[in-house]
């Protein structure tokens, strides 16, 4: 239920405790911030207690610019670790190139799968305007028609989701880790790396990459008692959904469209970093539509400044920026 | 489009005045000029020193010259309009002046032909420091209100480079070596596999397009995906690039597999472009017809797509003769030659009807086609600003995955 102002900071009201060695009490579970350029990473550690602590940080969506963590390691004070999941990925795929060649594969698929299903969502979602633009002479009928066509698209979504489920299933089914010698010694660096962290970062870049790195190393069980900061795309990586969006791209607005699945440690939440950059916010029908997609879950804008803490219960804080039926951003207040 | 007294408006028909609209009750700084009396050479000084030529008002361009003449006419190239317009003196000055309007947006090429006694010289505007370059030449620019150079076809110091590599090749095919310059995107790693952009007329590209500068700018800001990029070069243009059989052989047959050879590339139709401007573009078209299957995408700039709807008089000279045997066989018979097409064209161009005309006739064949139009001409220039929107269409850049 929309609140009228939203705001900055956004807690959830009764935080249940995050640790289990009782340090942990009262912190959240998870922390989605806005964009860093101007860092509040070391304010929100400082506020969660964490300061000096041994904290893991997690760049892989720079890519090859992974190792480049200097002023992030400044920012969380010198005891971190970057658990380098880009560059054990490469040597994953150089040590075992049949695995490389089946994730290959499986690439080649995904895309494929994605490009169809976007084909299709473009013609759904053509349908949906083309609506909004008929002279309406019963407007309950137009109504009803295009309710009807936003039921295909969430449809479509839907599907898409489990198809892309369906597809890393059978590749883990089929490659076991495992059985994968270089990966399990991987796997068993990257836990190593994590044994005493107190909290985990994770920074933006290519969704892509660092949603199928965090999987392949299967961080998030790992982290499942730890508090996690994330933003950018690290925040999309943590939802249970993730969804591409980009209304200003070079040639023109693109569909917003549901990519992968994601880690699953904030649920019914769909992230949107830099949204005033990224989105056509003052179109509302398209908000509207956008949230209409994937209702019951929130749209939740990432701006500069923005900070929602997300307790263990998963509980989205009142006053979080949502985007509201109507397309307008607004604050998040749950049921009483 | 009469001239006036004092002004001669070149107005294109059908489009909106812009904003220049209060600009036209406002006196232009060429007539308050005109109403000084005495009007000295000292006070034409002060006027040049204080306005750029051409001076742009709204949608008025005052074009100036300066010097002594018999006669000065300004000399473009868009279509359907009187393409040698006079300038008049200015009172009994060495100015010469004339008012065109030019829509907003537009960029247009142009030069003075200047007439001294039995000798007649055409020049680029000497009081116009803006000059593009075309293998043929070069042409003073107008910029009209609401046209800026694209900031992404300048360098970025923060994009990367890409790197270059000469790719002779001894062509059976066309009977004589090619020279290609192959562009390695910046970051490179031979592990990767990427996309292919064959790019026809590319020296031209590169120096007239700054297409290299361009493709630094697009991958840097995720706006096109990390591409290799074959800038292949013609010998003889107009026989090579005209529905030619050893062109096509050549390119399909002979420079593709070495690259695939050399480089690691994708391995798939939707992974290979072809890309070319005027004659290039023809080229493109025709390459890919005669190897279906093998390109999955095509760029074409304002195309050479000449054809005839009766008889076989095109009006495009002798050199233009297989390409509208091709197009109208092309017309007759469509089929779909690529699955992506992205082709734009300058409405100020003649090739703008053809471009439009083949429009609908490609969508026929199950493609997808985006088509742009520019208020500019024939140029390179042209073709340049067209390239982020080409570019990005046909490879899209990993922006939409990636999230700071």
């Amino acid at each position: 239920m929309p609140t009228e102002s939203p705001g900055r900071t956004a807690t959830a009201p009764a935080p249940e405790p995050a640790g289990t060695d009782g340090h942990g009490a009262g912190r959240p579970r998870v922390v989605l911030l806005g964009p860093q350029r101007h860092p509040t990473v070391d304010t929100v550690l400082r506020d969660l207690g964490l300061c000096g602590r041994r904290v893991g940080m997690v760049t892989a969506g720079w890519r090859e610019r992974e190792p480049e963590d200097e002023l992030l390691a400044d920012l969380v004070g010198g005891n971190a670790v970057n658990l380098r999941l880009w560059h054990r990925m490469q040597q994953v795929w150089e040590a075992d190139p049949e695995l490389a060649e089946a994730d290959t594969r499986r690439r080649a698929r995904l895309e494929e799968m994605q490009e169809l299903y976007l084909r299709g969502l473009g013609h759904a979602m053509h349908a949906v305007a083309d609506l909004a633009e008929h002279h309406a002479r019963h407007p309950d009928l137009v109504e009803a028609a295009r309710d009807d066509a936003v039921r295909i698209i969430r449809r479509m979504d839907t599907r898409h989701l489990e198809r892309v489920a369906e597809v890393h299933a059978e590749f883990w089914g089929a490659w076991p880790p495992h059985e994968r010698p270089a990966l399990a010694e991987a796997r068993a660096q990257v836990a190593a790396d994590l044994a005493g962290v107190e909290a985990l970062v994770v920074t933006g870049g290519h969704v892509g990459v660092l949603v199928g790195a965090m999987h392949l190393f299967n961080v998030a069980p790992q982290v499942a008692h730890l508090p996690v900061i994330a933003w950018g795309a690290g925040a999309m990586a943590l939802t249970d959904r993730v969804v591409l969006f980009h209304d200003r791209a070079a040639h023109g607005p693109a569909v917003a469209e549901v990519f992968t699945g994601g880690l699953g440690m904030v649920h019914d939440v769909v992230a949107l970093p830099s949204a005033r950059d990224r989105l056509a916010l003052g179109d509302r029908a398209r908000m509207a539509l956008l949230q209409q997609r994937f209702a019951p879950a929130r749209c939740v804008p990432l701006d500069e400044r923005v900070r929602v803490e997300i307790d263990a219960g998963g509980r989205l804080p009142d006053g979080t920026p949502v985007l509201g039926e109507d397309g307008a951003i607004t604050g998040w207040r749950d049921q009483p | 489009m009469t001239p006036g007294p004092h002004d001669l408006d070149l107005a294109i028909p059908g489009t909106p005045p812009g904003p220049g609209t209060k600009a036209r009750q406002r006196k232009l700084a060429i007539n308050r000029l005109r109403e000084r009396r005495p009007l000295t050479e000292e006070a034409v000084d002060r006027f040049l020193a204080s306005n750029e030529a051409p001076i742009v008002e709204g949608f008025r361009c005052t074009f100036l010259f300066r010097g002594d003449a018999d006669e000065v006419h300004l000399r473009h190239r868009i279509v359907n309009q009187p393409q040698r317009v006079p300038l008049r003196r200015v009172q009994d000055t060495s100015l010469w002046a004339v008012v065109v309007e030019l829509p907003a947006g537009s960029r247009v090429e142009y030069q003075l032909e200047v007439r001294r006694g039995d000798h007649t010289e055409e020049v680029n505007d000497p009081l116009n420091p803006r000059v593009a370059h075309s293998p043929v030449g070069s042409s003073s620019v107008c910029h009209a209100s609401g046209y800026t150079t694209p900031e992404w076809t300048h360098p970025d110091p923060h994009a990367r480079q890409g790197e270059f590599l000469d790719l002779p090749l001894q062509s059976r095919a066309l009977r004589r070596w090619t020279h290609t310059r192959v562009y390695l995107p910046p970051r490179f790693r031979p592990t990767s596999r990427y996309p292919l952009l064959v790019v026809h007329d590319g020296d031209d590209y590169l120096n007239y397009a700054a297409m290299g500068t361009v493709l630094d700018n697009l991958i840097h800001r995720l706006d096109m995906a990390e591409t290799i990029v074959a800038f292949s070069n013609p010998g003889d243009r107009i026989r090579e690039y005209a529905n030619h059989a050893g062109h096509a052989r050549h390119v399909t047959s002979e420079l593709l597999p070495r690259l695939q050879q050399d480089f690691p590339l994708i391995d798939r139709p939707d992974a290979r472009c072809l890309m070319g401007a005027s004659f290039g573009a023809v080229a493109a078209l025709t390459t890919a017809y005669r190897n279906a299957g093998v390109y999955g995408n095509l760029l074409l700039q304002s195309g050479s797509f000449v054809f005839t709807d009766i008889g076989e008089d095109h009006g495009g000279g002798p050199e233009f003769d297989p390409v509208v045997r091709f197009m109208n066989r092309y017309r007759a018979r469509p089929r779909r030659v690529a699955d992506h097409m992205y082709l734009s064209c300058g409405v100020y161009e003649p090739l703008i009807v053809p471009n439009r005309s083949m429009v609908p006739v490609f969508e026929s064949t199950g493609a997808a086609v985006r088509y742009v139009e520019a208020r500019d001409g024939h140029s390179w220039e042209n073709w340049r600003d067209r390239l982020r929107d080409g570019l990005s269409w046909i490879y899209p850049g990993p922006q939409k995955l990636v999230y700071e």
